[in-house]
């Protein structure tokens, strides 16, 4: 029985994470889920949001658009376009970029082209302040 | 024969020739060394996004989605990935011609053209070709964002029925001195087979497995467009970089071959005169 969980993290720009950890917490897509080491293999599908992980009893946050993650194996792969520490978000720009895709999410309807993409770019900016802000 | 005064500023013209050309050789190589290690980074997610599908598609027959479905082929979609800025050899004229070759061949189809690029865009636009959409003064910043965008794009016009199949025409990078034109097939998908000794996982799924196969099919989509970007610009720079480097080898050659014209005119030059000084004295005697 292993104990430890590999955690993987990849965008199409990097390989942000490759680190073994002890939890992680990730935003999926119908609500929070955690993973612990011997997890049942699961495949989900993320919304923007925060994802943490535990490593030797400190915690640390992310930032990460919509994805998936995949866990197999003390495995877990994280796929995601988007992916930043709180250090390396300038709170100001991520302040910014909330005003400018709630700008651009109200001149749509529910029911145009651009709608959800629209609320990803939303969230996932008031995600990126969050985490610059609170770390 | 050019004078003597001609042929040195022939050669000083030349040579800040040549010191452009080696700079513009010089900053390609930078950026195609830039250009490889995107193209390397990006490797880990495409492979495993490749995985995942296949892991989920090995699942079962049920799941079927219209990404993966072919139909006929009346409108067709091709995107063209050229560069913005010239001086590349024929970098951007191979892959014209291969746009051009295609519509030709499906010259009983209405294809339109996405463009990626001003070369394209500067050739296409004065000939009778639908462009749907062109992208063009990116210099190479060709973002994952322009590729999910272009995506979308894609993915709702195939499933709205506007458009049968989707291609990417680009440059695919096999060195600095060789890029070859690909064509690869966007929409509809080839339907991931499973390979053999890879036995079905048994996921746990989050949400339902067809809800999740659509979202990865469409992040499966951008990342073939993203990937087909970097591959263009790694092969734009490469190609100028081989284009580059000629030309400041001809620039060499070039001047040699003045310095001697220079040489032989300034000779010429000295032995008239001396004969003059001679004719002279001789007339004197």
């Amino acid at each position: 029985m292993a104990d430890i969980l590999h955690l993987r993290l990849v965008t199409p720009e990097r390989l942000l994470l490759d680190e073994e950890v002890d939890e992680v917490t990730a935003p999926g897509m119908v609500g929070e889920f955690g993973v612990f080491p011997d997890h049942a293999t699961f495949l989900s599908s993320l919304q923007p949001g925060r994802l943490s992980y535990k490593q030797n009893g400190h915690t640390q946050s992310l930032a990460v658009s919509d994805g998936f993650a995949e866990v197999m194996d003390n495995l877990m792969t994280v796929l995601c376009t988007e992916a930043a520490y709180a250090n390396e978000i300038d709170a100001a720009q991520a302040q910014e970029a909330v005003r400018e895709a709630e700008a651009a999410l109200s001149t749509l309807s529910p029911t145009d082209a651009g709608f959800e993409d629209a609320q990803n770019t939303l969230r996932l900016a008031q995600v990126r302040l969050d985490v610059a802000s609170n770390g | 024969m050019a004078t003597l005064k001609e042929i040195r500023k022939r050669v000083s013209s030349v040579q800040n020739i040549q010191q452009i050309t080696k700079a513009m050789k010089m900053v390609s190589a930078a950026r195609l060394r830039r250009a490889q290690e995107a193209a390397l980074a990006a490797r880990p997610y495409a492979e495993k996004l490749e995985a995942v599908l296949q892991n989920l598609a090995a699942q079962g027959d049920e799941l079927a989605h219209p990404f993966l479905t072919e139909r006929a082929e009346n409108n067709t979609t091709l995107i063209v990935m050229t560069s913005d800025r010239g001086l590349c050899g024929g970098f951007n004229s191979s892959l014209i011609r291969e746009a051009e070759a295609f519509m030709r061949q499906r010259a009983e189809q209405k294809v339109s053209l996405i463009l990626v690029g001003r070369r394209a865009y500067d050739y296409f636009k004065r000939r009778d070709v639908a462009i749907a959409e062109e992208h063009i003064n990116l210099y190479g910043r060709l973002s994952a964002d322009l590729a999910h965008d272009i995506g979308r794009r894609a993915g709702e016009q195939f499933l709205s029925g506007q458009t049968d199949s989707f291609y990417v025409l680009y440059a695919r990078f096999r060195s600095a001195l060789v890029q070859v034109p690909t064509l690869d097939k966007i929409l509809p998908l080839a339907s991931t087979q499973p390979t053999e000794d890879q036995s079905a996982v048994d996921y746990l799924y989050e949400p339902a497995p067809h809800t999740l196969l659509a979202s990865l099919l469409e992040r499966y989509i951008d990342m073939l467009i993203y990937r087909a970007m970097l591959e263009s610009v790694a092969s734009e720079h490469g190609a100028r970089m081989t284009a580059m480097d000629n030309a400041t080898s001809n620039a060499v050659e070039m001047i040699d071959r003045l310095t001697l014209d220079m040489n032989r005119a300034r000779q010429a030059g000295i032995t008239r005169e001396l004969l003059e000084i001679v004719a002279t004295g001789e007339s004197l005697k």
